[in-house]
């Protein structure tokens, strides 16, 4: 293949890489954000939708696209739901102490793990594709599942800035963010803001999955990734900030699909780097590199 | 006056080193594995449990110390007794190193800066897979673990070489944390502005407490390899910085003894649900949740907390 071709193949695969890691990442953006909880099980939650979607999958062996329609639905539905119970019943009895949040999380971690083993097994499990269609290019076919990755990424997103900037919900999620002992004066519900917060945060990680699961297999161990660079793009973007969080998805995944498409880089020795180069960018721009200083 | 503290930790240590002849032959491997560990989970409560710098990438300084002195041993032949000083040096080397640049941050962005060096170096075992084995791993043959001419392959001189090693590094701890240094590094933990303002500079304290706690995981990480005769990608991967953590929580953050306690705890608490479930990851989960939900100051905190109420404040 010739490098123009070449070069769109890589940007094409790495718009697909970046609409997945955006959604994950804007749901840990989200809970970051205006919980202020990092919270570490994130990838498992994306793994669960992963491994949800395998389930119903399995009921309609036939009906791909069925199948795929109801994943949608239910798995962030039961994700969310799964969070907003780790989040009554664990992280608000901590009072939201950052260490405490942390090992909590690390715990659930350790929890869905090991529940995905059980009920899971170990192996990697294929997802059938809604649909199977080529879109023929001058100089090579490309899977018309992807392209609508991206398309349906770029819907959800635009749906979570509306909840956000125009909606009820969003001021009240917006001004508990802003300062929660006022909001509360004001009547606003913290408890149950906190609540949603982490449910949609994790409901989002697993609608990515769904996504995602019939181009990469579902695996019990598959949220380490996303859960890496989830917290990449959230810290490059700056911490809580969602058009920030945005931008790093994009830059990350176009980086990651040339890098890997392109110029054939060793994808571990282009980790170490990537990894070394956040970890410093945290160091030396603690508020990110899109993020506005403040105190 | 009677020091009770040193007699008590004297007195855990007499225990252990009567249970050299007293335990049967699997627990008395268990045990040795543990007082190893334990070592490396001392040098995680210097920085969190004392300190309070939450790091989540202390598996760097472990297998810094692991692959320092198992590298040298079987590549390049130099003696047992010199890789398990380059195992030490490269453990606190690597924890000096990286608090230069991670003690710049706090809180949240310090765990996860310290989680990210941890991971670049365990993808970086993983890349130089020709001289490090990667995931397959080290593993030290026989003849080369020898330190001084004693064999530290055989069972008996190993557990006798993992309580010596304890017992310098319990009794260190115990004298650091009882000196005003010690203090110093807790006043770090309860509140650092106020610490600042009377003049102590809280990055060269943090630097310093960092760096020790690079030594003991360093010296952990090096005994290890030379002990049990293996070094691989997995021991330097985020499970082991979570474990130390664990660890100190159960026994108890800020404890001399806690992290024996908790280490030796975890141990057989999965050596026996191992037995009855595969569902190991469970118990270290359940355990997580259920420490920072119900005891969030461990067996030892909770004991200390329960003596100082009666006036005996004793257990440092």
């Amino acid at each position: 293949m010739d490098f123009g071709p070449l070069l769109l193949l890589a940007i094409l695969e790495g718009t697909v890489t970046a609409a997945v890691l955006a959604l994950t990442a804007v749901g840990l953006s989200l809970t970051f954000g205006i919980m202020r909880v990092v919270n570490v099980a994130h990838g498992e939650f994306f793994m669960l939708g992963a491994v949800l979607a395998w389930f119903v999958s399995q009921w309609f062996p036939d009906a791909p696209l069925l199948a795929f329609l109801l994943a949608m639905v239910i798995c962030p539905l039961v994700v969310a739901g799964v969070a907003v119970l780790a989040d009554v019943l664990i992280l608000k009895r901590l009072n939201y102490e950052p260490e405490a949040t942390i090992v909590a999380t690390i715990g659930l971690l350790y929890i869905f793990q090991q529940a995905a083993l059980s009920f899971f097994g170990p192996n990697a499990r294929p997802v059938a594709p809604p649909f199977n269609f080529r879109v023929q290019l001058p100089w090579f076919g490309y899977s018309g599942y992807k392209l609508f990755v991206i398309l349906a990424a770029g819907v959800l997103l635009l749906l979570v800035w509306l909840l956000i900037a125009r909606t009820k919900i969003g001021l009240v999620m917006r001004a508990t963010q802003i300062d929660r002992t006022t909001a509360r004066a004001f009547g606003i519900n913290v408890d149950r803001v906190y609540a949603m917060t982490f449910g949609i945060g994790a409901g989002l990680a697993a609608i990515a999955a769904v996504l995602v699961v019939p181009i990469q297999q579902a695996h019990y161990l598959m949220g380490g990734d996303p859960l890496l660079l989830s917290f990449i793009v959230v810290i490059l973007g700056g911490l809580g900030t969602l058009r920030g969080t945005l931008i790093a998805a994009l830059l990350i995944g176009l980086l990651d699909g040339l890098l890997s498409t392109a110029f054939f880089f060793p994808p571990t020795f282009a980790k170490i780097m990537a990894t070394l180069l956040v970890a410093l960018v945290l160091v030396f721009r603690p508020e990110g590199l899109f993020g506005r200083r403040t105190a | 006056m009677t020091d009770r503290a040193l007699l008590s930790h004297l007195g855990l240590l007499a225990v252990l080193f009567a249970a050299h002849w007293l335990l049967p032959a699997y627990h008395h491997d268990a045990v040795a594995k543990v007082l190893v560990l334990s070592v490396y989970a001392m040098g995680y409560n210097i920085a969190f449990g004392y300190t309070g710098m939450l790091s989540l990438g202390h598996a760097l300084f472990f297998a810094a110390g692991l692959y320092g002195a198992a590298m040298p041993l079987t590549l390049w032949g130099w003696t047992g007794g010199t890789a398990l000083a380059a195992g030490l040096v490269a453990g606190t080397a690597m924890a000096a190193a990286v608090g230069l640049l991670a003690l710049r941050t706090r809180g949240v962005s310090f765990m996860i800066v310290t989680l990210m060096f941890a991971q670049a170096f365990y993808l970086t075992i993983l890349y130089l897979g020709r001289w490090t084995r990667g995931d397959e791993g080290i593993v030290i043959a026989q003849p080369l673990r020898q330190v001084a001419g004693f064999d530290l392959s055989n069972g008996a001189t190993r557990y006798l070489a993992a309580l010596l090693l304890f017992a310098l590094a319990l009794l260190l701890c115990l004298r650091l944390v009882r000196a005003p240094f010690g203090r110093v590094m807790v006043a770090m933990r309860e509140n650092e502005e106020r610490a600042r303002m009377l003049g102590y500079n809280p990055f060269t304290v943090k630097l310093a407490a960092l760096t020790l706690s690079g030594l003991y995981s360093g010296a952990a990480g090096a005994a290890y390899a030379l002990m049990f005769g293996y070094a691989g990608a997995s021991l330097a991967g985020v499970q082991y910085s979570i474990l130390p953590m664990l660890w100190v929580l159960l026994g108890g953050a800020g404890t001399v003894a806690g992290p024996f306690l908790g280490c030796l705890l975890m141990f057989y608490l999965i050596d026996y649900a191992s037995a009855l479930t595969s569902a190991t990851l469970l118990v270290v989960g359940v355990a997580l949740v259920a420490l920072v939900l119900f005891a969030p100051k461990g067996a030892l905190g909770a004991l200390r907390e329960r003596l100082g109420k009666e006036g005996r404040i004793w257990l440092p």
